[in-house]
């Protein structure tokens, strides 16, 4: 990449830091230069996250239809899997795959929603209704 | 508590910290292509079993924390390297390194990181960081990412350093353990090791999915992904190749332009043509890449879509491969004078 073709299309990184990019000058010697952000990576950013809420809409829809528990609506919107939240409540996969359903998340005990309201970060009462989580 | 201690930004996380903490230790020559280049920083594979954050497995650059070590290593320098089960000692340890004036490298996770922009915090757990001191309760931070240095409270920096998950860093914490003078001669030797490694990974390994036959694999697999899963899906996918190719920490071109700044300074080390030669073909290379994430974005953003625009990538990705094969041959035949 040439320096004057460096890329200074302002992103969400830009507005906090710009970013090293190494660029060659015409006769292809290296130095650095930083960059503001390229609309290309922007997008690709973007084409992530429209995907994310996506995933949040219809998860809280399945939620709505009893097909699922709310846990699915708060691993969405913390961009969490299975592994991930069995990693950081420390149940086994298979516990968190079956607290994934209404039946048994309706009989779960208060120390086991406790777990899952601190690492969605919402209070327990939340964690059941989804309120104030209206999208 | 503060180590005297000089912030350097860089493109990549585990380059800066290595070019950082090494300079620190008064290898003033390090540099972060050099420290890339040494550690045989430059890889490709694509793991098609595989998804990360429901997207294609792809990788530039070679599994996190080698290129601290190869390079340490390559330069003769001992590493102390750390992990914890318990956050106190994990915590208690740190205090003591930066007690002692050791500046020190963790690894951390992106999601719980607060100085970083929303957008760009995904459950990635291998990215790195330099402590460099205490005051009160707020940790001195130097991220090679970041144009200035910036802090942590001691309950954000425990929060990134034990993020779960895969890669999880474990409070992991590293530095080089004894302050060593490098001579030219060690770079020189370092840079040949390095070298002949990264030919060995990009064209040595068996199998289909690593290093040159890897990005051809990839390309093939492209041409046939828009009848395989949509148009939609496919524009995700490659929305996330472009993401793992361009995004912070790369450099650009997929870590391509960092390794031909890395062959150019090796000319100060080995006077050779070649090494110039050898060095434009990445830059290539790393512009031809910069033209697939420049088509994929037609196709996320909707303005491309055809089975003929999906082929333009597979078209380039064989390109790319031609090219960096001949580039790794090139890198393979030279004679080294020692």
């Amino acid at each position: 990449m040439k320096k004057e073709d460096t890329p200074q299309d302002l992103g969400p990184l830009g507005k906090i830091t710009k970013e090293v990019c190494y660029v060659v000058d015409d006769s292809g010697n290296y130095s650095t230069d930083l960059s503001n952000g390229w609309e290309v990576k922007s997008k690709a950013l973007d084409a992530a996250w429209d995907d994310i809420a996506a995933r949040v809409a219809s998860a809280r829809q399945k939620v709505l239809n009893q097909e699922a528990s709310p846990l699915l609506y708060f691993m969405e919107v913390k961009l969490m899997d299975i592994p991930i939240v069995a990693a950081y409540t420390g149940f086994w996969k298979w516990q968190v795959k079956k607290h994934l359903k209404p039946a048994v998340f309706k009989k779960l005990s208060d120390r086991k929603l406790k777990k899952y309201a601190e690492i969605f970060e919402v209070p327990v009462e939340d964690l059941k209704t989804m309120k104030g989580h209206e999208g | 508590m503060k180590v005297n201690f000089e912030h350097l930004q860089a493109a990549h996380c585990e380059n800066g910290v290595t070019t950082s903490l090494l300079r620190h230790n008064g290898v003033e020559k390090i540099t972060e292509p050099l420290a890339f280049g040494i550690g045989s920083g430059l890889f490709f594979v694509y793991i098609p079993f595989w998804k990360i954050n429901n997207g294609p497995a792809v990788a530039f650059r070679t599994r996190p924390g080698l290129i601290f070590k190869r390079t340490c290593k390559s330069l003769g320098i001992p590493v102390t390297r750390k992990k914890f089960s318990s956050k106190e000692e994990a915590a208690r340890i740190l205090d003591d390194c930066l007690r002692a004036g050791i500046p020190v490298g963790c690894q951390v996770g992106v999601y719980y990181l607060t100085y970083f922009p929303k957008e760009y915090r995904f459950h990635f757990n291998a990215h790195n960081l330099i402590v460099f001191g205490k005051e009160d309760d707020q940790y001195l931070i130097s991220d090679p990412v970041m144009e200035q240095a910036t802090s942590l409270s001691s309950y954000e920096l425990e929060r990134v350093r034990f993020a779960r998950g895969p890669l999880a860093p474990k409070g992991q914490l590293y530095f080089p353990s004894e302050k060593k003078t490098v001579t030219d001669d060690q770079i020189r030797e370092a840079i040949v090791t390095g070298i002949k490694r990264n030919v060995r990974d990009m064209l040595r390994i068996p199998g289909n999915i690593a290093g040159v036959k890897g990005i051809r694999f990839l390309g093939n697999r492209i041409r046939k992904w828009r009848d395989k899963m949509g148009q939609q899906k496919a524009g995700l996918y490659l929305a996330q190749l472009v993401r793992m190719q361009e995004e912070i920490g790369t450099g650009g071109g997929g870590f391509r332009f960092i390794y031909g700044a890395f062959l150019q300074q090796a000319l100060a080390y080995h006077p050779m043509d070649e090494l110039m030669n050898i060095s434009k073909q990445f830059t290539r290379s790393g512009d031809l890449w910069r033209n697939v994430a420049i088509q994929s974005a037609g196709i996320y953003k909707g303005r491309l879509g055809s089975q003929q625009d999906f082929d333009v990538i597979g078209d380039l990705l064989n390109e790319i491969a031609e090219l960096e094969r001949n580039a790794f041959e090139g890198l393979s035949k030279i004679k080294w004078h020692s």
